[in-house]
């Protein structure tokens, strides 16, 4: 038997107390305790000394935290539209009758509970479980059967064959990021050489006002002008101009006691389609730390954290072993690569379930062991982020990219991609294609092309950038992949005509409404109202007064939303409606208006309870006919 | 000098630098819709009730800094349609039965319901399940009309020094909770003094034994409407040009 209050002891002994790690320290006690009873919240907010309540609220947003009991094993099954696309329902539904239970129950035992999830980033080898946060890819009718078997037997899952937990890179289209071979350390080399020699030839340059702001080392400002040459923009999907976010965070003051700044990679990718940072934390980590440390030279930051979302925790481990290698390689640490005073290290921290916190805001809260609301801006981060303090967040492809600019120039980055999209970007390419995997383009590729290159056929749309980005139908196929046409964070996802687009987008509104934070009223109850919207229509009820109502909530959720969640709720909906109408008038009724209220379905528990199900039990379609002329 | 001005509806408003547009309109006596703003109180923009266009773009009074020689457009006719579709969705969320609910004439929801002319829900009701607390001697806690505007929970840190309030869940099951392992009210130090105790906008924290002492009818609101009472909500000298 483990004693929990030892187990919560050593957690909290290793986090410091510090009430900032209690996302950390509730992700430990409960891998070790299997849930977080109130009693543990108690000694936690104990602990820490921060009001229980407090502690609760941080533990009851996320979705992977449990302040219920569960069982021994917690099967989550990945619910993006790709895996539906691969059957993941009918093997959902399969497992649950191999394990006598319903879905998002415990089963009688309390041994084991199946239910479904936001998307886990294994699109493109899906259908995707999680199996207590360990991601399982390619499930099949025979793996599904195992695995009851499995669990039946109550087999630990580090016990489990070792090549189901196996994640491929499917990497099919390398280009200068990807295909990048560069030392560890290499970029960093290149940056205090740089500044080396800025110093000798402008010693008394105009430049040094700004030096004498940090340092008297030139290398900041020369290394933070290659960025800006470059042109690089941000890879999370916003595309910010990540030289200015630098400078405007390099001459942001730092205040209080533990003045500081901070460096931040998000690598939340949460946005279902998405699973680019995944590979590129997997191929090309190294590359992805350089560059957090090339902006803490530039920005004079002392820590960096890497934000890595709760589905990709088995990359915790390598993460922080090659973290300890930088360390013994001077990478990382006290005096870098023997530069005196440049202090910085980097630390991983899990995510626990929840999409909004790759907003950079949320992403801050999380990190500083609140609950995932996105903050009033402004002050932005890159003045007051983490802990108040000037901070800037970039994506994991924005700081791998950083890397290879500090070490081949702005010059030679800004040579590849369009005029005002430089360089490349990574696709993560999923759905109706013979090859799905990673792509990296050159900025300017048509989504003809890439539609080509991965071997889709009779496509009938693309969703580019997720749920919250486009939809796009053939005629637009020759548009193309650059901020100023089509900007994307990397999903892909290819629908041929064989897919219902109505299916997609409703399992698109489930996930927002999934997925609200909940802070402002527009987004917390109009993601349900239009989940449910969506519902009543696949059920038959449909009118053309509920599309007209979507326009209506899409006004209000445009118009007062707390933030970009929020804002681009609806767009599925707007560009499918635009493109694809034919997929939603198909479902309605001829009739202007239909009560959301389902007599039918509100006679379910009485045919429940007697044991029925024949057409004598249900209302008959003729009383609806009749309702009808009525 | 003379002091700054912006303009809402074609009104000049005079403001000082670190006011809001919205502590600007009330103490000029120009009224914003408004549930989760409370003069005392760092403006929290969650409920966006008070949200306006400022030169065409849409923000909330409450949290937007003024800044002289903005237009801010607030009772215009597509503005007050959605400030009526946000009360609806609020109205459809929790549940909310004036005819017998104590607050009646006291509430805010229902008196800015009342001011925007909501007639109906609109939206299909969720009748959520949601808990009464009864545990505590001298307070009720009747979930069912929480806003989650966070009064009661910033009142509580701010000013009590207690923090019995907190939010737990997430999206539409986001929930209000007490700084209790049982959960139960009755298990905090909650009193009827606390400033939370009387913050509460809608039926929520109510004291006990006193719920129809003044009858319905000639209560806060029943005597002029939401719009009438600006002169409460101006701002005090501590929550100018505060904010979180």
């Amino acid at each position: 038997m483990i004693d929990a209050s030892q187990v919560i002891n050593s957690v909290l002994e290793r986090h410091g107390r510090d009430g900032t790690r209690l996302m950390q320290i509730l992700r430990e006690t409960q891998e070790s305790l299997n849930w977080l009873s109130p009693e543990t919240i108690t000694a936690i907010a104990a602990g820490v000394g921060w009001p229980r309540a407090k502690v609760e609220g941080t533990a009851g947003f996320y979705s992977f935290f449990h302040t219920q009991p569960r069982g021994k094993y917690r099967v989550l099954w990945s619910d993006n539209i790709t895996d539906r696309m691969l059957g993941n329902m009918d093997l959902m539904q399969a497992m649950c009758k191999q394990l006598w239970l319903e879905p998002g129950h415990l089963s009688e035992d309390g041994l084991v509970s199946v239910e479904t999830t936001s998307c886990t980033g294994l699109c493109d080898q899906g259908p995707a479980v999680l199996v207590n946060y360990r991601a399982i890819p390619r499930m099949t009718a025979e793996r599904v059967e195992q695995m009851a078997e499995l669990i039946r037997k109550e087999i630990p899952v580090a016990d489990w064959p070792a090549e189901w937990f196996v994640i491929e890179d499917n990497i099919r289209r390398a280009d200068i990021l990807l295909g990048c071979v560069m030392a560890p350390g290499e970029a960093l080399k290149v940056s205090l050489a740089r500044g080396a020699e800025a110093a000798v030839e402008m010693a008394s340059n105009e430049r040094s006002w700004r030096e004498a702001v940090h340092s008297a080392d030139p290398g900041p400002s020369v290394t933070l002008d290659e960025i800006k040459k470059s042109g690089l923009r941000g890879r999370g999907g916003a595309g910010f101009t990540t030289g200015l976010k630098w400078e405007a965070c390099r001459n942001a003051p730092t205040t209080g006691e533990n003045a500081t700044r901070y460096v931040i990679c998000n690598a939340d990718e949460g946005e279902p389609g998405t699973f680019k940072d995944r590979v590129l934390l997997t191929r090309q980590p190294d590359l992805v730390f350089e560059g957090m440390t090339v902006a803490a030279y530039v920005i004079g930051a002392s820590k960096g954290y890497v934000y890595l979302r709760g589905e990709y925790r088995y990359l915790l481990e390598p993460l922080n072993a090659l973290l300890a290698r930088r360390r013994e390689q001077s990478l990382l640490g006290k005096n870098i690569l023997g530069r005196a005073g440049f202090d910085f290290d980097i630390e991983v921290h899990l995510g626990a379930g929840a999409y909004i916190c790759g907003e950079e805001s949320a992403l801050i809260e999380s990190l500083e062991g609140k609950r995932g609301v996105p903050r009033n801006r402004p002050p932005y981060p890159v003045t007051h982020g983490f802990l108040n303090q000037p901070t800037v967040v970039n994506n994991v492809e924005t700081f791998a990219a950083a890397a290879m600019i500090a070490g081949r120039g702005g010059d030679w980055y800004r040579s590849f991609g369009t005029a005002k999209s430089a360089g490349t970007k990574i696709l993560s390419i999923s759905g109706d294609c013979e090859r799905p995997g990673i792509y990296e383009y050159p900025f300017g590729v048509s989504v003809r092309q890439v539609l080509e290159e991965c071997g889709a056929k009779n496509t009938q749309a693309v969703q580019i950038s997720g749920p919250s980005g486009i939809c796009i139908a053939p005629k637009e196929f020759d548009r193309r992949i650059a901020f100023e046409d089509i900007p994307t964070a990397g999903a892909f996802m290819v629908f041929d005509q064989s897919r219902d687009i109505f299916e997609v987008v409703r399992n698109f509104m489930h996930f927002f409404a999934h997925e609200s934070c909940g802070f402002c009223t527009p987004c917390r109850v109009g993601t349900t109202l239009l989940k449910n919207l969506m519902d009543k229509i696949a059920a038959g009820h449909g009118t053309q007064y509920d599309l007209k109502e979507i326009h209506q909530l899409n006004s209000v959720l445009q118009i007062s939303a707390h933030c970009g969640l929020g804002h681009t709720a609806c767009n599925p909906l707007v560009h499918t409606l635009e493109r694809f109408r034919p997929a939603y008038e198909r479902r309605l009724k001829s009739l202007d208006f239909e009560p959301a209220f389902d007599l039918d379905a509100a006679l379910s528990q009485a045919r429940q309870m007697t044991g029925r199900d024949d057409a004598d039990a249900h209302l008959s379609n003729e009383l609806e006919t009749v309702s009808e002329k009525a | 000098m003379m002091s700054d001005t912006f303009n809402i509806d074609g009104q000049e408003i005079p403001f000082t630098p670190g006011q809001s547009v919205m502590q600007a309109a009330l103490t000029a006596g120009v009224f914003i819709p408004h549930l989760c703003y409370h003069p005392e109180f760092r403006p929290h923009g969650s409920c966006k009730l008070c949200t306006v266009k400022v030169n065409g773009r849409p923000a909330s009074s409450c949290t937007l800094p003024a800044a002289a020689g903005m237009e801010v457009e607030s009772n215009t006719p597509e503005i007050l349609d959605k400030r009526r579709s946000l009360l609806q969705m609020l109205l459809v969320e929790g549940n909310h039965f004036c005819p017998s609910c104590e607050k009646s004439g006291n509430c805010q929801l229902q008196a800015l319901g009342y001011e925007l002319e909501v007639f109906t829900p609109h939206f299909n009701q969720f009748y959520p399940n949601r808990p009464v607390d009864a545990s505590h001697p001298d307070i009720l806690l009747d979930l069912n009309r929480c806003i989650l505007c966070e009064l009661c929970i910033r009142a509580s840190a701010e000013v009590d020094g207690k923090n019995v309030f907190s939010l737990s869940g997430r999206g539409i099951t986001k929930h209000l909770i007490v700084n209790a392992e049982s959960g139960k009210l009755g298990d905090t130090d909650f009193a009827l003094t606390d400033k939370a105790a009387q913050v509460c906008p809608v039926g929520v924290i109510l004291p006990k034994r006193i719920g129809f002492a003044v009858p319905i009818g000639q209560r806060h609101y029943d005597a002029a409407p939401f719009s009438a009472h600006v002169d409460e909500f101006k701002p005090t000298a501590a929550s100018q040009g505060e904010r979180s």
